[in-house]
């Protein structure tokens, strides 16, 4: 067990009593509760945690939130492991397992760390410049940078745990449960809006966590839990710890993800693990504080150099000592507080170094008492030490701020070297919400311009770095945010809360890149591993927007966002390009603020949940009887029905052997339906189909194709009159809802002034078809009262009757080119109707028949099938269905069918193919060329869209769309598949005449 | 994730609706005396530009009536919802 060695003997928000055993790289340690696993790996005295993206450099902590770009572990194991965790922001718990990334074979020593000495090889752009040529090499070259480049390992089982969504409306969001946004949230609780309030940590208080400023007169955190506690008690507000807004969409509709068992090795078995919530906001109020950026300097990426407000965190918070002797390097006030707060734990302050030559007066005399050395107008000009920082250089800079006077000057002894290279309002949300940034030149930092959507900023996030300024302007928003929610408060508010004295602002100095060591590199952005010289380099090669520049060298395009480089970045361009920073602009913010898991996004709909399912009234008697099951749209419909023994062509073959030969039944329930009623609907189906409607009589049935309005063939079905102003329409399985939609929206939108009415009636009816020569002696028997002769009941009609004693409507319209049936039953008669068939069925041996067989025999006689021959550039005329145009009235799509381009003799046409080898069945969507020989370049001459073995003809036969087809009956042609072309003839599509069976 | 506030539902998610694309664009009624160019402008050509946008939505989980609204493209604001068949609402520039 490893020792506490870094643990301050007193102080901090960690419960000393208590304590979490956890292992990291299979190490045992120790932390205790309020310990993150960060900062239980500093009080372990573990400084190197990871190693770089690119170089592979050893990399240790730099901040202690969300910010952190180089501490991201694989955090549990098995199902549960997920990669790219950052140790900042995960709360120990006892038997944590964690495991750094991105290093082989460990991370003390690393083989993939030569590509730091062989960085001269991957400057900026590097993918580009090196593995362009030859093209046909990029796969190996991806293998092998995936493997070298990269970041942690998804975990390989299925995660056990369960994630939720959760919607709500709220009349104010409060992003940020520091100062700012706890006053907002209490002064629009105090209005009686519903609020909401969000934040990242696990305990409120923001900034207040890490310092140890006053409020009212006592510790700042007396006020958080005073705060908390209200809000807690207050029916009209949520609170929500461990939950980070990812996302800001329009019209004020925010993504938050809550980390509900995160913090615990797993979810009691009442909790979900995550849950994402979908919030829609009145208002939104975002108090999402400011982010410390380091400064750029060489080697700034030296385990041991973090970031001064995220060491004032551990020291004040975790009560950890991040080093034994710190050297503090600052451009602004803010890190005199850290060298104060170090001094207090008693840890060594070797010199506080300020780039500005004018120190703020407030802090001097502080530091002074602390006994800690100012060495004002330098710089840290190097850092030494390869693993760790052993020593810093403190040189002096020059007037201009752009090199040093008299070398890299004093050396300090220091194992700690804190930055702080100003802060960047944490706007990423805002900016989601469509507001620009605004340069503020003054602080140094972007702050939000004009709010495009219902959204105000209040505290750090608005430039208010001061204590007193959060908490007035915080309360400020949150009571105009409610008030425009339309709330407000009665009586007297409370009364505001006051922060202690604090010392008044000196400027802070932007220098962008610090001079000095010219060999080591500076890093900017340290998750993708970018470095200062990397961006000068593409500004040197002409790039000169900001997006391009972020693509080409990837600066803040890791999980982090770029929370750290992105302002460091854009200086950096800026002065490469010598213009002023507004000129270069920022980059675009997108969601998610912070990675949000897949399972979170997925919530329920996964497994059997992820796809409604919908199954016919007989799907029992299928699952009864063995059928395999394809997905059809969403509605499972069985596949074929094989017998013990039997493979999937044995039994398709006897399937449709069956329905030419005897009697097959097939579930047809899954055939979209729909009831067209109204005194205009002859007329409506007259501009809906490319055939005419109005001569059908009452009992008649007619095929029909309809058009998009691009003249392509985009549904196809059997249309049936029940009466002069009654149709029941049938649409593909998978097109159904398409079709309605299409019916509706020419209804309500271009004919309104038609009575027509469409409702779905998939639903409502079982549908059984039976067919093959024994249909009608079948049918005869169930319905003994019926003349199902051919005269008294003719093809393409229907009737309505009973059959097994059900109430059935029965159309003598088929899909196989046999004499077919179509039974139609009330839905809860489905199994009834299906039973009856079978028993009765018995001594025809009556075969059930799958979606396959159908597929075969409607392909025999040539039928087509919409989404098979057709993908949306199918003409009627292609598919050699011209003749069912009509000349008489204007139609959907009519006006296309005689456009140039629909005319062309040389467009894909629906053929039949022979292959010469009679037992090869072709794959489906293989290319059809002009010779033997696949190799490329070739003219593409069409595709291969069904293809079967047929039993009826002894052999496989295909269906494809060929160039000018429709001449070339008769030809050879070639199907490239597999690196090979094989020869089949072109013949009509229709492969089998059944003759008058059907009729 | 836009609001739609439906004439016959009242607000709803975007999810709910489903966009139908620009608006206000007739079905020609002389289609056989249209030259295949002014035909193509009617199925293909759609205005893509910057600024107020008149088009169509469907609440298709919802009531599924068809209606026009007018959006800014820019910053997603709805302007105006009215009826299918209704004119082009007067907007402030």
């Amino acid at each position: 067990m490893r020792a506490q060695i870094n643990r301050l003997a007193q102080g901090g928000r960690i419960d000393r009593s208590e304590h979490l055993n956890f292992r990291f790289d299979g190490e045992a340690m120790r932390g205790h509760p309020g310990d993150t696993l960060a900062s239980a790996l500093l009080a372990n005295g573990v400084q190197l945690i990871g190693r770089s993206f690119k170089y592979h450099r050893p990399r240790g902590l730099m901040a202690a939130g969300g910010e952190e770009p180089n501490g991201l572990v694989r955090l549990r194991t098995g199902g549960r492991a997920e990669p790219n965790v950052r140790a900042t922001e995960v709360a120990l718990y006892d038997g944590l397992v964690a495991e750094s990334q991105n290093r082989w074979p460990s991370l003390r020593f690393d083989l993939g760390a030569v590509n730091d000495r062989l960085s001269p090889l991957f400057p900026a752009g590097f993918y580009y410049k090196t593995f362009m040529w030859p093209g046909n090499m990029w796969p190996a070259y991806e293998a092998v940078i995936r493997r070298m480049a990269g970041l942690g390992r998804a975990a390989t089982a299925a995660d056990p745990d369960r994630y939720e969504k959760q919607y709500a409306h709220c009349d104010v969001l409060v992003v940020g449960g520091g100062p700012a946004g706890l006053a907002a949230a209490r002064m629009a609780g105090r209005t009686g809006a519903r609020v909401i309030l969000a934040d990242e940590g696990a305990e409120f208080g923001g900034a207040l966590l890490g310092n140890d400023q006053e409020i009212d007169g006592a510790p700042g955190m007396d006020w958080v839990g005073a705060m908390a506690a209200e809000l807690a008690n207050s029916d009209n507000v949520r609170l929500l710890p461990r939950t980070t807004v990812a996302g800001y969409y329009d019209h004020n509709a925010l993504t938050m993800l809550e980390r509900v068992a995160d913090h615990g090795p797993a979810p009691e078995p009442h909790q979900p693990r995550q849950r994402l919530w979908q919030v829609r906001a009145k208002q939104v109020v975002l108090a999402t504080g400011a982010l410390e950026r380091p400064l750029v300097l060489a080697n700034n990426d030296r385990p041991g150099v973090m970031l001064a407000g995220a060491v004032r965190g551990y020291v004040n918070r975790h009560a950890v000592r991040p080093g034994r002797r710190a050297v503090v390097f600052t451009n602004n006030d803010s890190a005199y507080g850290t060298a104060l707060d170090l001094a207090k734990a008693g840890i060594d302050v070797a010199a506080l170094v300020d780039l500005r030559a004018e120190t703020p007066l407030g802090w001097v005399a502080a530091l002074d008492d602390a006994g800690i050395e100012i060495m004002a107008g330098r710089v840290v000009s190097a850092v030494e030490g390869r693993r760790a920082v052993e020593a810093v250089r403190v040189g002096k800079l020059n007037d201009t701020g752009t090199g040093l006077v008299g070398g890299l000057g004093r050396r300090l002894d220091c194992d700690l070297l804190c930055l702080s290279g100003g802060w960047t309002p944490s706007l990423h949300l805002l900016s989601q919400s469509g507001a620009k940034l605004l340069w503020d030149e003054g602080l140094g930092c972007f702050l939000p311009g004009r709010a495009q959507q219902a959204v105000r900023v209040a505290g750090a996030a608005n430039g208010a770095f001061s204590l007193g300024d959060c908490l007035a302007l915080g309360a400020e928003a949150g009571n105009r945010a409610a008030n425009d929610a339309g709330h407000r408060r009665r009586g007297r508010g409370p009364r505001h809360a006051m922060a202690g004295e604090e010392p008044a602002l000196t400027p802070p100095l932007p220098i962008w890149k610090i001079p000095g060591d010219d060999a080591g590199k500076a890093f900017v952005d340290f998750q993708s591993d970018v470095t200062a010289a990397d961006l000068e380099l593409a500004a040197r090669e002409g790039y000169r927007s900001i997006e391009h520049v972020k693509r080409y060298t990837t600066t803040g395009m890791g999980t982090d966002q770029g929370r750290t480089s992105n302002i460091n970045a854009l200086g950096i361009v800026a002065r490469a390009l010598d213009v002023p920073i507004p000129q270069v602009g920022h980059t675009m913010f997108r969601p998610p603020f912070s990675p949000v898991t897949f399972g979170a996004l997925a919530g329920r709909r996964i497994g059997p949940l992820l796809d409604p399912v919908r199954r016919t009234p007989m799907h029992g008697w299928h699952q009864d009887n063995g059928a395999a099951f394809e997905l059809v749209g969403q509605w499972h419909r069985p596949y074929y029905f094989p017998r013990a023994g039997e493979d999937k062509d044995q039994a398709v073959d006897r399937e449709v052997l069956a329905a030419r030969t005897s009697v097959a039944i097939m579930d047809a329930t899954t055939l979209g339906k729909i009831d067209i009623q109204g005194a205009d609907a002859a007329e409506f189906l007259n501009r809906i189909y490319i055939n005419g409607w109005k001569g059908l009589a009452v009992s008649g049935c007619r095929y029909g194709l309809m058009l998009g309005e691009d003249g392509m063939v985009f549904d196809d079905g059997v249309t049936a009159r029940l009466g002069p102003e009654h149709f029941h329409m049938t649409t593909t399985t998978g097109g159904a809802a398409h079709v309605l939609d299409w019916l509706e929206s020419w209804c309500q939108t271009e004919w309104p002034e038609l009575q027509v009415y469409c409702t779905s009636s998939t639903e409502q009816w079982a549908v059984a078809a039976i067919c093959g020569p024994m249909a009608r002696p079948l049918l005869a028997e169930l319905a003994p009262d019926w003349d199902l002769s051919a005269e008294a009941f003719p093809h393409m009609t229907w009737q309505d009757g009973a059959v097994a004693g059900l109430a059935a409507r029965v159309f003598r319209i088929g899909f196989t080119g046999e004499l077919s049936f179509e039974i139609n039953v009330p839905a809860g008669h489905g199994m009834a109707l299906w039973n009856a068939l079978m028993t009765a069925g018995q001594k025809y041996a009556i075969t059930p028949f799958g979606t396959e067989a159908m597929h075969v025999l409607r392909a025999e006689v040539g039928f087509i099938m919409v989404g098979q021959e057709t993908d949306g550039t199918v003409s009627p005329q292609d598919l050699g269905l011209g003749r069912m145009v009509s000349g008489k009235k204007d139609f959907l799509g009519k006006r296309s069918l005689s456009r140039a381009h629909s005319l062309r003799t040389d467009r894909p046409q629906l053929v039949g193919l022979l292959p010469q080898d009679t037992n090869l069945r072709l794959p489906e969507g293989a290319q059809l060329i002009g010779g033997a020989d696949p190799s490329p370049p070739q003219l593409a001459m069409g595709h291969v869209t069904s293809s079967y073995r047929s039993p009826n003809l002894g052999r496989t036969f295909a269906l494809a769309l060929l160039h000018g087809g429709h001449e070339r009956h008769g030809e050879t042609i070639y199907v490239a598949f597999d690196g090979q072309a094989v020869r089949a003839e072109v013949t009509a599509p229709r492969f089998l005449d059944p003759g008058a069976r059907a009729k | 994730m836009l609001l739609l506030d439906c004439p016959w539902c009242g607000p709803r998610s975007e999810e709910e609706f489903a966009c139908g694309g620009e608006g206000h664009i007739a079905r020609p009624l002389n289609s056989e005396n249209m030259d295949d160019a002014a035909w193509g402008d009617y199925v293909f050509m759609r205005s893509n530009h910057k600024g107020v946008y008149f088009e169509r939505w469907r609440h298709g989980l919802g009531c599924g009536r068809w209606f026009n609204i007018a959006r800014s493209t820019i910053s997603h604001e709805i302007l105006a919802i009215y009826h299918v068949g209704d004119a082009k609402p007067e907007l402030p520039e």
